[in-house]
């Protein structure tokens, strides 16, 4: 028999919308819920006895965020998950990592476990950096022993030990940052789960960070990882995970899976995106409006020529005083990797605070830049090293189109991801 | 390396989840024992960020009973005349508010202690009951500098402490639990119920009426005494009088009911937090 690291055996996890899990919220809720129970509860059973299909009202307000999943991980085995948004990635995880209680199933894992579901919890910014990583370390999972081994390898990996001793108030976002993913990075768990943590960070340390992962991945850890970032997942996972609605639709080779979940994928191939305020995507304070497309000429539409350039619009809108809020853009392959990558300009300045209202953001993409082939947008806010208001998901897709196909003779395909026009000179000499 | 896997393979912790139902789970020492360096790093976190950044620093730990002190002497003391069994008012009350600063104190930390780390709770593991009961060791510090403070008073109006002060670890001990067990309690509930957060610096404010802080217990009518008795900070307040004091011999009956009744609060509080605990990162 083999000793699964991780054996999940028909795990279900139901939420209460609205309120989750229990009803009351306060004493007068629960109170008036005790006097009407004894109703409610005859009403329940003498349903019992009743043979009509009336069960639906009981349904309503339930929703199943997992539904009897079940898997087995191999010791060593890097396993990715995927899904849309609201597939139930990140509740699976959370159950992995006891945050959460399964309603029903159960969960064996083999080993020590470390999920880093967000790096940094539990920092306090008056205490210094080294202090900090006690804390952080042990909150982990690790021992004081096991930190003071570690901890000079720590120190030298975030990059911030001149600062060592000084309380984490007055390090920069970015250094935070840093210090927290390298406590996070010096774990030594026997699994490792990871949600999103790629998405933190500025595009050095994430490559950085990155790395750390494959080394992770590779000294023989099981890992779980979750992301949206296709590269990241195909490049790190040997297998892959598809949730849909709470289901488990798809176990297999990981380029499979991601080749069958970007080919479900609802990417609009519409020029507009948009939404009621209920589904939006949104956090506390922001809500995405809409996405559209426009050509030069401010005609909605998908494809353009290669020697046309188009505009991207994107609405949102601010409900309450946001710090840094930072629109991030990403034009990606089919393949689910980078383009380029491209922010809202007027937001990075740091300490910038966002003022309520609604705005439209409008990104220009230059004509012959891209190669014929289609691309998806990729789009997110996020406050930078502090917290990812919307995580990046891709929306829209468009086509850029060559009429002359390809090289004017021999007709072939340019390679590449993008196809600028660049000016040659040729001198004879 | 190849060793060391080899090795760790052997002794791989095997960790079932399941729905969270069944009573042998409930209190589970052994996984509470490996957290204990968590523990420790929460206590001192508490300590340290406590003061941060205030010109008094730890003098604010002085600062509160001693001004309560002060209040109580001249409003209770001179203008009420409460009888203080023989020894100086501010004395009287200063033994009391040395532990009832305590308990207060701690418990208010220990209630607040769900809401206020609830972005860890909805983001790592760990054994959730180092929450509410690494406030009630951290304010320990507080105590022993304002207790500090309570010698030297004795020393100035020339008290001896009788040879049962021996017993003040015990009244420490008694304390500790009554806090941790209403923390436990109140933490748990107002995680489901903010009703909790909003009334219980109101409610431990009130508790002080129900403990002999301006008053001597024995002031309470006969027919009450037992129900009075089952505030295990009775028993604690006048064991501290009596051993450091010396206004009346040890009253075991209040040291009694009153450990009983802590050792009651700290249990059931414990188990109701337990049971409660897989609730709590979806209702938080």
């Amino acid at each position: 028999m083999v000793d699964y690291s991780i054996q999940v055996n028909e795990i279900s996890k139901r939420y209460r919308i609205g309120l989750e899990q229990q009803v009351p919220s306060t004493f007068v809720e629960a109170i008036s819920g005790w006097i009407t129970r004894p109703i409610k509860n005859y009403r329940r059973l003498r349903r019992l006895t009743q043979f009509d299909n009336d069960q639906t009202s009981e349904q309503e307000n339930i929703i199943w965020a997992l539904r009897d999943i079940s898997f087995n991980v191999k010791p060593g085995e890097v396993v990715g998950v995927i899904g849309k948004n609201g597939a139930g990635k990140s509740t699976l995880l959370k159950v992995l990592s006891r945050i959460t209680h399964p309603t029903s199933g159960q969960v064996e894992l083999l080993g020590r476990v470390s999920s880093l579901l967000e790096v940094g919890t539990g920092f306090h910014p008056e205490l210094t950096g080294r202090e900090n990583i006690y804390l952080n370390g042990t909150i982990l999972g690790m021992t004081k022993a096991e930190i003071e081994l570690k901890f000079e390898e720590i120190v030298d990996f975030s990059g911030v030990k001149k600062f060592i001793d000084t309380p984490v108030k007055f390090y920069s976002s970015g250094m935070r940052v840093r210090l927290a993913f390298s406590v996070a990075a010096h774990l030594e768990p026997e699994i490792l789960l990871i949600d999103e943590v790629l998405s933190v960070g500025d595009a050095a340390f994430q490559k950085k960070s990155l790395g750390k992962m494959e080394e992770v991945s590779k000294a023989g850890r099981t890992v779980l990882f979750v992301s949206h970032n296709m590269g990241a997942v195909r490049s790190l996972c040997s297998r892959g995970l598809l949730l849909e609605n709470g289901i488990l639709v798809k176990d297999g080779e990981v380029d499979q899976v991601i080749n069958d979940y970007l080919s479900n994928k609802d990417v609009s191939t519409a020029g507009r995106l948009s939404w009621s305020e209920a589904d939006a995507p949104q956090d506390t304070d922001l809500i995405l409006l809409g996405i559209e497309i426009y050509s030069e000429k401010k005609e909605m539409r998908t494809s353009f020529q290669i020697d046309e350039g188009f505009e991207i619009h994107v609405h949102y809108e601010i409900k309450d005083e946001i710090k840094n809020l930072r629109l991030y853009l990403r034009l990606k392959t089919t393949m689910g990797e980078t383009v380029f990558a491209t922010y809202e300009d007027a937001t990075i300045r740091e300490g910038f605070n966002r003022k309520p209202g609604a705005y439209t953001a409008i990104c220009k993409i230059p004509p012959n830049l891209l190669n014929n082939l289609t691309y998806r947008i990729y789009i997110g806010f996020d406050s930078p090293g502090y917290k990812v208001l919307i995580p990046g998901r891709e929306y829209l897709e468009v086509d850029i189109i060559d009429t002359s196909d390809g090289y004017r003779y021999s007709k072939e395909a340019f390679d590449g991801p993008i196809r600028p026009v660049v000016n040659w000179e040729v001198r004879n000499q | 390396m190849e060793n060391n896997t080899i090795k760790s393979k052997r002794e791989l912790p095997r960790i079932i989840i399941n729905d969270g139902n069944g009573i042998k789970r409930l209190i589970n020492l052994q996984e509470l024992w490996q957290y204990r360096d968590l523990f420790w790093f929460l206590v001192k976190r508490d300590i340290k960020t406590r003061y941060a950044q205030s010109v008094m620093g730890v003098g604010w730990a002085i600062i509160q009973p001693v001004f309560s002190m002060i209040v109580f002497t001249v409003v209770f003391g001179n203008i009420a005349k409460i009888n203080s069994e023989g020894v100086p008012y501010a004395i009287f009350s200063y033994t009391a508010l040395v532990p009832w600063t305590y308990f207060s104190s701690s418990l208010t930390d220990s209630s607040r202690s769900l809401i206020s780390s609830k972005n860890l709770i909805t983001k790592v593991y760990f054994p959730r009951l180092v929450i509410p009961i690494a406030p009630v060791l951290a304010k320990l510090i507080d105590f022993g500098i304002s207790f500090l403070i309570l010698i030297g008073m004795m020393v100035w109006f020339g008290i001896m402490p009788t040879i049962w002060a021996a017993f003040i670890p015990i009244f420490v001990l008694i304390m500790m639990l009554a806090a941790a067990g209403v923390g436990m309690w109140l933490t748990a509930l107002s995680i489901q119920y903010r009703d909790i957060q909003y009334g219980s610096s109101f409610f431990i404010q009130l508790f002080m009426y129900i403990s002999p802080v301006i008053y001597p217990a024995s002031n309470v009518p006969e027919k009450f005494q037992l129900v009075y008795a089952m505030n295990p900070m009775v028993g604690v307040i006048e064991g501290f009088r009596a051993v450091l004091l010396g206004t009346q011999s040890m009253p075991w009956f209040y040291i009694w009911i009153g450990s009983a009744s802590a050792l009651v609060l700290f249990i059931s509080g414990a188990l109701y937090f337990r049971r409660m605990e897989r609730y709590f990162a979806d209702v938080a």
